[in-house]
């Protein structure tokens, strides 16, 4: 069987040159500030998606047929020193392999509707250049054999993230709900560097498969004391609560839909809110190290199904509801994780991501199928209330009605108790070193510094 | 002492010297920046060669054949060393980049004959080992801001007092150490005034003033390139490292890393784009001290990768931001502008620059910043997290000064401002480096180590401590075995098998 294996590493290979290489092409031309045309472009996007899923499907096939749980793809030391080595180390096994298969599904559907939909848009080609850092950061990310090269792949998929949901960035709304994923995004980067850093200074090894005492994914048991993996785990859950939206962060995935609508659908309705449970796949053994893990991975995700669930029944618009219908699921997804279960919030992955997209999809196309409707019965379609709203006294469905419209007052409470004290700090320091400069140069000191502009787009706006 | 093929070194200091002179008689700014084009260019030329040229010997040191001074005075000044050798083409390609890159609308206000001039102070620098006679650069090289300080009208004295008491502070404490010669240990008398004169040189809270004044009051162009060579870090690795115990570094490194937090946040809630980029390149140049004051290979390696990402990237970072400003005066970061619909070559560069500062991977800033944090979480227990912190309100500051600027509203002008091929060339340049040492980082990243090395084997030898375990008994290092806590105070860390 070694011609199989080594076919299913060449096709391993080609799942990651394919991105990379779609990035190239069409990232140089770019930076020369040489513009390609629709039709290369979307050429382009079609034939790195169908050949990297083709490959993906061949490497799931080999498996299949190999029996192997498990294909790790090295690609050689990147750089190597005494006591320090970096090798990208990707791996093929039960969660890589059906999620990278959902990323170039769904991104390649995604592709061909936004040739459509982003037909003659000043930003087409800006529009898919960011696609093509999402999908190579979805693939390197899926496909990760370590945590360092996990993290390359996050980020790559936090910055698109941001900057296509600042798209349209002519007006000042999307530009600064951008801003607030992004910084939302950095403290996630950061708690997970800091999970990986932990992991090597605790047990020398980044390395997924090195982590386990024996067995592959879902199996296996983590090289790690109950302490370790508390430290380690709760770092992983934070970041994983930045990257998927769960409480308290949750206020960031409304704000994400202010970009074009395949941009939502494929980041922020399928693959991209799901990355954060990914993760928490990904080393679950290390959750299952410590029970207090597991209690905090089901609060956090029963707390954000039910924040979406109260937050998605007050919304107006097509896009909110789905977004906090998508939260909801992915709430539901990450208790399962915590629960212990692997393979079923593994399959509701897949099964939430490609009936959300879908709706997001359609969604442009709302009004005009409620019309449909209501023109075929004849009358308005019925609004009623649901049981549970009936059976609260009158104030308290004002109040809840007032909470979910502010969205559980999460925002609220990130900027009153996080942000605003720290720039509070940074404004009075910046105050006093305007003075100090002042009384230096023998000017007269001045009493008022530049007062913090009411809406910038700046650190004020960050939640 | 091995020798060059040629005097490069010698050379590379005079060009710039003798194109000063010569510059300063011109009275056509375009001139002036033709001649000093080519005088860049041709020292540019002549560090790489010498780069080269030390490579191909294979050797620790080197120094110039046909040496002038060493002919005249029998003392030899200028050496070139595994740790100074690429610092020579870097800071050279930052002064040819400058003025490569100035445009027409610049060319009044910046000083050619004082850029070459102080490029030459700053090569002069890099290429001797010499403790007084790096003083004694480093106090020629803080000149030229105030004679365009001065030019410009402006106020002198913030400036002035830092870099004054900087020098004076150095002479002090080297003199002190030159009184204690039979001591491996110096007195504190003599480290301290070393120390905060670095800290001062270097921007560290609470010496940061001049650096936000500099930028403020003097032309762009020159406050960057002032800054940007990091000569600070110089005087460190060459003043401090061989003689301070490690806990006086690490106590540097305590204010470094205090400095790399605090102005990352200032740089979030900056209302010019000036003062954005000071407390950007403060916070990451405040990074490098940490590594450097870690004294571990691994550290060190960091730092000096982390010194070349940053110089890179923080240069073109400074590019994009002068030619901004050259179209559209200076500019404040508390509106939007919407410049990307006329500058979007810009957009991307201020991105990619931006991104690579705060070691976004790909770029090369992404290894040395791994480096740079896992070498010194083994000398700081707690140094991880602030230093993460810092790299996140970093990259939440460039992002924000990159929406404020090009995004967020639609700038009306009836001009072309498209980025010129001058400024396109420069900033690929050094996209295309960053990019390059991003994709590739193996041969830079093992020559920093081998300097790291030797750094620190200099160190041991003054300071009279055992030598290093050579490299073969440290690749034996491997992984912890099961349930085992990681590696002890004091031990090499495991080896890391990814």
């Amino acid at each position: 069987m070694g011609w199989l294996m080594m076919a299913m590493q060449i096709c391993g290979v080609v799942v990651l040159v394919a991105p990379m290489l779609l990035l190239c092409v069409l990232g140089i031309p770019a930076l020369l500030d040489r513009q390609l045309s629709e039709r290369q472009i979307s050429w382009a996007v079609l034939v790195a998606n169908s050949v990297g899923l083709a490959a993906a499907v061949c490497v799931l096939a080999g498996m299949l047929l190999s029996g192997e749980r498990s294909v790790p793809i090295e690609l050689g030391t990147w750089v190597g020193i005494p006591n320090y080595h970096f090798a990208w180390k990707f791996v093929f096994d039960r969660l890589s392999v059906p999620f990278v298969i959902l990323s170039f599904s769904l991104i390649g559907v995604i592709g061909a509707f936004a040739d459509q939909y982003m037909h003659r848009e000043p930003g087409y080609s800006r529009f898919f250049m960011l696609y093509s850092i999402f999908l190579a950061g979805m693939i390197v990310t899926s496909l990760a054999g370590t945590i360092e090269t996990l993290f390359s792949g996050w980020e790559l998929v936090g910055l698109s993230s941001a900057f296509l949901v600042a798209f349209f960035h002519e007006r000042e709304s999307p530009v600064r709900n951008g801003q607030v994923i992004w910084s939302i995004y950095r403290v996630s980067d950061a708690a997970l560097l800091l999970a990986a850093l932990t992991l090597h200074h605790q047990t020398g090894e980044g390395d997924f498969g090195k982590l386990m005492v024996s067995g592959t994914w879902p199996d296996g048991e983590a090289r790690l004391t109950e302490a370790q993996a508390i430290l380690v785990g709760g770092l992983i859950l934070l970041a994983a609560a930045g990257k998927s939206a769960l409480v308290p962060f949750s206020g960031w995935l409304p704000r994400a839909m202010e970009g074009p609508t395949p941009s939502s659908a494929v980041f922020y309705g399928a693959l991209s809110v799901h990355l954060g449970a990914f993760l928490l796949l990904r080393v679950s053994p290390v959750l299952e190290r410590s029970w207090m893990l597991g209690a905090a991975t089901i609060t956090l995700g029963l707390a954000t199904a039910l924040c979406g669930a109260v937050c998605g029944r007050v919304q107006t618009d097509i896009k909110s509801v789905l977004c906090y219908a998508s939260l909801t699921q992915v709430g539901i997804i990450v208790a399962e994780i915590g629960i212990g279960w692997r393979y079923i919030p593994l399959i509701h992955i897949l099964g939430h991501a490609c009936l959300r997209i879908l709706q997001f999809v359609r969604a442009p196309s709302l009004l005009q199928d409620y019309r449909a409707i209501e023109n075929a019965i004849g009358g308005s379609l019925p609004s009623t209330m649901g049981w549970f709203a009936r059976m609260l006294p009158t104030s308290s469905q004002h109040w809840l009605y007032r909470f979910a419209l502010e969205r559980c007052y999460l925002d609220g409470l990130l900027a009153r108790f996080v942000v605003s004290p720290v720039l509070a700090v940074f404004h009075a320091c910046d105050r006093y070193e305007r003075q100090a400069t002042a009384w230096l140069n023998g000017r007269p000191p001045t009493t008022t510094s530049p007062s913090p502009a009411p809406i910038t787009g700046g650190a004020e706006e960050l939640l | 002492m091995n020798q060059l093929h040629l005097p490069f070194l010698e050379l590379s200091i005079l060009i710039p010297a003798i194109g000063a002179l010569l510059i300063s008689g011109l009275k056509s700014p375009n001139a002036a920046r033709k001649w000093c084009l080519v005088c860049s260019g041709f020292t540019f030329a002549c560090t790489v060669l010498a780069w080269q040229d030390f490579g191909l010997l294979h050797m620790n040191e080197a120094s110039d054949r046909w040496d002038l001074i060493a002919t005249l005075t029998g003392y030899q000044l200028f050496v070139v060393d595994e740790f100074s050798a690429p610092l020579l083409p870097a800071v050279a390609l930052l002064y040819f980049l400058m003025t490569l890159a100035t445009l027409k609308t610049k060319m009044q206000r910046f000083s050619f004959s004082w850029s070459l001039a102080s490029e030459s102070a700053r090569l002069a620098t890099l290429a001797c080992r010499d403790p007084w006679a790096v003083i004694a650069f480093l106090a020629l090289g803080c000149i030229p801001p105030l004679f365009e300080l001065k030019s410009r009208q402006r106020q002198l004295r913030i400036y002035g007092l830092h870099m004054g008491l900087s020098i004076a502070l150095l002479v002090i404490g080297w003199f002190l150490v030159g009184l204690e010669p039979d001591q491996k240990l110096h007195s504190l008398w003599a480290i301290v005034p070393i120390m905060i004169a670095i800290a001062i040189r270097s921007g560290m809270v609470p010496f940061h003033l001049w650096m936000g004044d500099l930028f403020e009051h003097g032309s762009f162009g020159s406050a960057l390139l002032f800054v940007t060579p990091m000569m600070g870090a110089y005087a460190t690795v060459r003043l401090l490292l061989p003689v301070a115990p490690d806990w006086v570094l690490r106590g540097l490194g305590v204010l470094a890393m205090s400095t790399a937090v605090y102005a990352a946040g200032l740089s979030m809630i900056q209302h010019e784009a000036r003062r954005f980029f000071c407390y950007s390149f403060l916070s990451h140049s405040s990074m490098i001290f940490v590594g450097l004051d870690a004294v571990t290979p691994i550290g060190l390696t960091g730092a000096l990768c982390m010194w070349l990402s940053i110089m890179l990237s923080m240069t073109g970072l400074g590019l994009t931001l002068r030619a901004l400003e050259a179209r559209f005066g200076r500019l404040s970061l508390d509106r939007y502008h919407g410049l990307y619909e006329h500058t979007p070559g810009l957009a991307m560069c201020f991105a990619l620059t931006g991104l690579a500062s705060v070691g976004f991977p790909g770029t090369l800033g992404f290894i040395g910043t791994e480096l740079l944090i896992d070498g010194a979480v083994e000398t700081y227990a707690s140094v991880g997290v602030m230093l993460l912190l810092a790299t996140a309100l970093n990259g939440i500051a460039i992002v924000r000064a990159y929406f404020l600027l090009f995004t967020g509203s639609r700038y009306a002008s009836s001009v072309s401002l498209k980025i010129g091929i001058r400024e396109r060339f420069a900033v690929l340049l050094l996209a295309a480096l960053l990019i390059g040492g991003g994709l590739f980082p193996q041969p830079g990243v093992l020559t920093r180590h081998h300097a790291a090395r030797q750094l620190l084997e200099h160190r041991r030898v003054m300071l009279g401590l055992p030598p290093l375990p050579d490299e073969a008994h440290e690749h034996g290092g491997g992984a912890e075995p099961a349930g085992q806590p990681g590696p002890v105070e004091g031990q090499e860390p495991a080896a890391r098998q990814e």
